[in-house]
């Protein structure tokens, strides 16, 4: 069923500050859904689907693109595509697993179009790189006509679907901070290699104190509970342990705890639950090798 | 809502039309008599209607027409401007990499776009299947046609390696520019 693409009002403000007017205008109650890459959006009027009849394209906001270093952090513009990311210098250095999601995300046609802004206003529990943010401890830049406000993404992924913004608000960027001392690993299961939605979605951070515990630990999954979400509980465990592989098993039995998959049409509860359990062992081997030993 | 006047530059020609504003740029590429551009699934994971927009192949079933204008739009009729066949034509005819052909206007897009970054090398096969990984095949013919993409990359070089023949140029915007007309292919994959 196609949705009639030729109802649709698509409003194309100049600047940013048109863009906030425009946005924070709600007519009959509806207010215009933003428009960025299209890659979810005509995904939905495709399957006939509307996510609202009115559309604000940001396609003209230069106040949107750029990736900009500053004191050790990067800030990307939310129309930052998937594409430019996993070929941007910075991000393959210092972000590997943001680059490593981005190159994972959809084939190249997706890449060219999909925008970082729109993975996370699309707030789907299977957004592969939602769980890189989480781990990197992002913080999300919005905009309204009430001024700039800053969400860390640990407060963003409020419910299913549901964002810490207001519905006035626009993302504009992304801010990663100074890489921790750690290895970075991503890692996406789905039924193909590309162009799946994750049936699991993993990224790790894990770093070694000198005395040869774990300093830090942050483990952030999708498509395993109705948000993307840290396993708290099993960094907990790892925190300040020697690794081997029982500390490895007790990571592994808290993360289970932490997570609550469905059965649903990618996948079933039961291999999420195995699969995300063997992701956390393959990255925590992967990363030190004591996690193997007795 | 009202039609607004679109400009498409497609495959090196000027091309304005009055479209719904929302309007994919699949539908108004076929309006405008580009059919070799196919929708497959509509949802972005098919491929059969890659293009390339300013060098990059996009799905043109989720781009909006508007974010097309003033870009330089490549369909599968811009790779093959004239009656003879092109190397990588030649390869997919030769080695069987078409079945049923939903996909081959995809799948040639998406591997002229790799041929033309790869400026002249052979890609490897793991690297044809990433380049190809936004592009079903549904009768499954992968392997010929990862086939195909490499056996037209030889037969490029070999091509460009004659006397008086450049090696095949950079993206394809630039060999566009150069040529003034249709974004073409390196000059090896002719």
């Amino acid at each position: 069923m196609r949705a009639p693409l030729s109802a649709l009002e698509v409003a194309r403000p100049r600047d940013l500050g048109q863009a906030l007017g425009l946005l924070h205008a709600a007519r009959n109650g509806e207010r215009p859904v933003p428009l960025a890459g299209g890659t979810d959006i005509y995904v939905s009027l495709n399957a006939g689907v509307l996510p609202g009849r009115r559309f604000l394209d940001l396609g003209e906001l230069r106040e949107l693109k750029g990736v900009r270093g500053r004191d050790g952090a990067l800030t990307l513009g939310a129309l930052t595509t998937f594409a430019e990311i996993r070929e941007h210098p910075v991000v393959r250095r210092r972000y590997p697993a943001l680059a490593a999601a981005a190159a994972e995300i959809g084939g190249w046609q997706i890449q060219n179009r999909a925008t970082l802004g729109g993975n996370i206003a699309n707030a789907s529990p299977a957004g592969d790189s939602l769980p890189v943010l989480l781990a990197l401890e992002a913080v999300v830049h919005a905009r309204s006509v009430r001024g700039p406000r800053d969400v860390p993404c640990t407060d963003l992924f409020r419910g299913y679907r549901d964002l810490a913004l207001e519905r006035d608000e626009l993302i504009t960027a992304v801010t990663l901070p100074p890489p921790p001392r750690a290895r970075q690993f991503f890692r996406k299961v789905g039924t193909r290699r590309a162009q799946s939605i994750s049936k699991v979605v993993f990224c790790g951070l894990l770093g070694l104190g000198g005395d040869g515990r774990v300093g830090l630990a942050r483990l952030a999954l999708g498509s395993v509970a109705p948000v993307t979400l840290r396993a708290r509980r099993a960094e907990q465990i790892l925190l300040g342990a020697r690794p081997s592989a029982a500390v490895a098993a007790a990571a592994r039995a808290a993360l289970l705890e932490e997570v609550t998959p469905i059965d649903d049409i990618r996948s079933e509860r039961d291999y999420r639950l195995l699969v995300s359990g063997n992701v956390l062992e393959q990255f925590l081997r992967a990363t030190e090798p004591r996690f193997a030993r007795a | 809502m009202s039609a607004i006047e679109i400009t498409l530059k497609v495959n090196g020609t000027v091309r304005k039309s009055p479209m719904p504003p929302g309007i994919r740029l699949l539908d108004a590429l076929r309006r405008l008599g580009y059919t070799g551009t196919k929708e497959g699934c509509g949802e972005g994971e098919c491929g059969a209607c890659t293009v390339l927009l300013d060098g990059r192949p996009v799905n043109s079933c989720l781009v909006p027409a508007i974010h097309a204008a003033g870009a330089r739009v490549v369909t599968v009729e811009g790779l093959a401007p004239g009656p003879r066949l092109t190397a990588l034509q030649r390869a997919f005819v030769d080695m069987g990499g078409a079945q049923c052909g939903i996909c081959t206007p995809g799948m040639l897009v998406s591997a002229w776009e790799l041929l033309a970054r790869a400026k002249g090398r052979v890609p490897g096969e793991d690297e044809v299947r990433e380049a190809l990984a936004g592009n079903l095949c549904r009768c499954t013919g992968y392997q010929k046609i990862v086939d195909a993409v490499r056996a037209a990359a030889r037969a490029s070089r070999a091509r460009s390696s004659r006397p008086g023949r450049r090696t095949p140029g950079a993206r394809a915007g630039r060999s566009a520019r150069a040529r003034g007309a249709a974004a073409r292919g390196p000059r090896g994959l002719r």
